[in-house]
């Protein structure tokens, strides 16, 4: 598979690769590694245990330098939480230890009020921007502003701030400002270029889209056909619009002749709202939230073969990559 | 490789060695017995499977932990069983860590989709240990299934003791002993209209995939696609769950795997071409591939 060793070679850094070669078939090196090979090559039937103990040993200290290298590369990102629950942050922080080797390896938290002592926003590859806009808050709105202008990519992330969500149903009057009543999902006063739906978008999909974004702003050539290929859906969803709701499916799905009865959308639906009857959904309106994920959630809605066909070689690398 | 059939590994002959499951099993008994060596082994906890529902033949997800679950949920239902429905609550209500399921190619893609864009879907990519596909040329609606059966098999479907499709005709057998069939012709106005945009025979992105079609009666073709499916389907044989046979000269073969697989992908991507009346409609009617 040599789209997956390239791939490893980026997110491991080149001296992770290399080793699994050289325990593979001690024939071969790279040309700077040839004086820790010389042991090998020498006729040494007698003494097999020693020399492994000295290879061992050797490979150790010409590693330990390029260690550094990919943490040189990393990306940087921002929380940026406009009217939101903190739901979706908790659900980035839900990875566990996998935030830890996020952070560790491919991204700095540059951003976030909750996790970093960071004031004002700061230029950013990615801004994970959560929540809704509220527009009677002049603070909300420059700094959705100042977000776009200072981040290379915007992701909305959760359903507020791709779809309004549960802030679609605000209409003011809550202390302690009950003045706070028009909101608006971030789309509609920026450009927004990846959508992560859902109420709580969950942590594995926050996490792809952090390794993805990665291999888009340092990967290769073929790294960032993968990465675009991947968040390509994502990119049309931020497209569409600002609108989503349980009808989706009835509009998008149902009557475009298109629904299979799979169920997927009632496994996603974070409210139960939506059952399967005789072999489709039936969607509960008022249980609806308008959180985007079943629609997303949908092989019909989108569906890509040229990711999906390669679940297998893509799973393998997330968790080979997010081992710690 | 090949353009139709996917990438797969190995392809076998292959039935159930278990008379208990072959009984009351469609063709090989291969899913069945596949689940039920998967849960002796631990390689799963329970499977998602298309069980009886409160109608006849109309087909009700469910999670089987146990063989008996199992045994309940055998044979072919021609009709739309959302098995993806219960992929999250699997891993909730009932706990399970590893989680079989068997479905059709599209909610085989549901799936993979599934695990590589789990928009809605926390914590379930990596709890899916074996993905089951079957062949599957077109499904039913539950309202057109009936249809088929009592109004032009002119059958109670309360009595059916088994549904057949192959050899270009829809099959049903009785209590009684009796059995009725139309052309597979009649049965088409009765398909789920989604089908039509499939572009899938035999299930490319399962584990393993499984049908009748191309091996003799009694017997399923059995395609093992992934290195899950692989290790699977070798411990089921090893462990005498599976009887598995080359499929070298066997007849009809996968020729004919490969001629329906093309039928149906060639038409389909005709007819997703035909979804956008080019020059004639407002906007074209939507695609879901990209």
């Amino acid at each position: 598979m040599g789209l997956l060793d390239k791939l490893k070679s980026l997110l491991f850094g080149k001296e992770a690769v290399r080793e699994g070669k050289q325990d593979a078939k001690p024939g071969a090196k790279p040309a700077d590694e040839a004086i820790v090979e010389k042991p090998v090559e020498q006729p040494v039937a007698a003494k097999p245990a020693e020399d492994k103990v000295e290879q061992v040993e050797q490979k150790h200290i010409i590693q330990k330098p390029k260690e550094e290298k990919p943490v040189a590369d990393k990306i940087t990102v921002g929380h940026v939480h406009m009217s939101g629950c903190t739901g979706c942050l908790v659900s980035l922080a839900d990875n566990y230890e996998g935030l830890l080797t996020i952070l560790d390896k491919y991204a700095d938290l540059v951003y976030c009020l909750t996790l970093a002592d960071v004031r004002h926003i700061p230029e950013m590859d990615v801004a994970l921007v959560e929540g809704s806009v509220c527009i009677n808050d002049e603070c909300s709105m420059e700094e959705i502003l100042e977000t776009r202008e200072r981040a290379k990519i915007v992701v909305a992330l959760g359903g507020c701030a791709c779809y309004g969500n549960t802030t679609r149903f605000c209409r003011g009057g809550q202390q302690n400002q009950p003045q706070h009543e028009g909101f608006v999902p971030i789309g509609d006063l920026i450009k927004v270029d990846v959508y992560i739906p859902a109420c709580a978008p969950t942590p594995q999909q926050i996490r792809n889209v952090c390794l993805m974004a990665y291999l888009l702003l340092k990967g290769n050539d073929e790294q960032k056909a993968l990465a675009t290929a991947y968040l390509t859906p994502l990119m049309n969803l931020a497209a569409a619009g600002t609108e989503a709701c349980g009808c989706d499916l009835m509009t998008e799905v149902i009557n475009q002749g298109l629904c299979m009865g799979c169920g997927s959308c009632a496994a996603a639906c974070t409210v139960r709202a939506i059952t399967m009857q005789y072999g489709k959904p039936q969607v509960e309106r008022d249980l609806c939230i308008k959180c985007g994920a079943c629609y997303a959630q949908c092989p019909r809605s989108f569906f890509s073969f040229d990711v999906c066909g390669q679940y297998e070689s893509i799973t393998e690398l997330i968790g080979e990559v997010m081992k710690p | 490789m090949s353009e139709y059939l996917g990438e797969y590994k190995a392809v076998y002959k292959a039935k159930s060695a278990c008379g208990d499951i072959l009984g009351k099993a469609q063709d090989g008994g291969i899913v069945t017995s596949m689940f039920a060596y998967a849960l002796e082994a631990g390689i799963i906890d329970g499977a998602i499977v298309a069980g009886p529902g409160a109608e006849p033949y109309k087909p009700e997800p469910m999670i089987a932990t146990t063989i008996e679950e199992l045994l309940a949920a055998r044979g072919t239902k021609y009709s739309i069983s959302p098995n993806m429905s219960l992929i999250k609550e699997a891993t909730r209500s009932y706990g399970l860590d590893k989680i079989g399921i068997v479905g059709t190619p599209c909610q085989i893609q549901a799936v993979r989709k599934a695990q590589l864009y789990p928009i809605g879907l926390r914590d379930v990519p990596d709890k899916i240990a074996l993905a089951i596909g079957i062949f599957c040329m077109e499904n039913f609606p539950y309202q057109g299934l009936y249809q088929m059966v009592e109004d032009h098999c002119a059958t109670k479907i309360d009595n059916v003791t088994k549904m057949d499709i192959g050899k270009g005709k829809f099959t049903v057998y009785t209590e009684r002993g009796a059995h009725a069939e139309i052309p597979l012709k009649v049965t088409h106005k009765y398909e789920q209209p989604a089908c039509h945009v499939c572009l899938d025979y035999v299930a490319n992105m399962a584990d393993i995939s499984t049908g009748s079609v191309g091996t003799p009666d009694g017997w399923s073709t059995v395609m093992v696609r992934s290195k899950a499916g692989e290790a699977a389907f070798q411990k089921a044989v090893d462990a005498g769950w599976i009887v598995a046979e080359s499929m070298d000269g066997v007849k009809p073969g996968l020729e004919l795997v490969e001629k329906l697989a093309k039928t149906k992908i060639d038409n389909n991507r005709a007819y997703l071409e035909h979804r956008k009346h080019e020059g004639t409609l407002l906007k074209p009617l939507r695609s879901p591939y990209i």
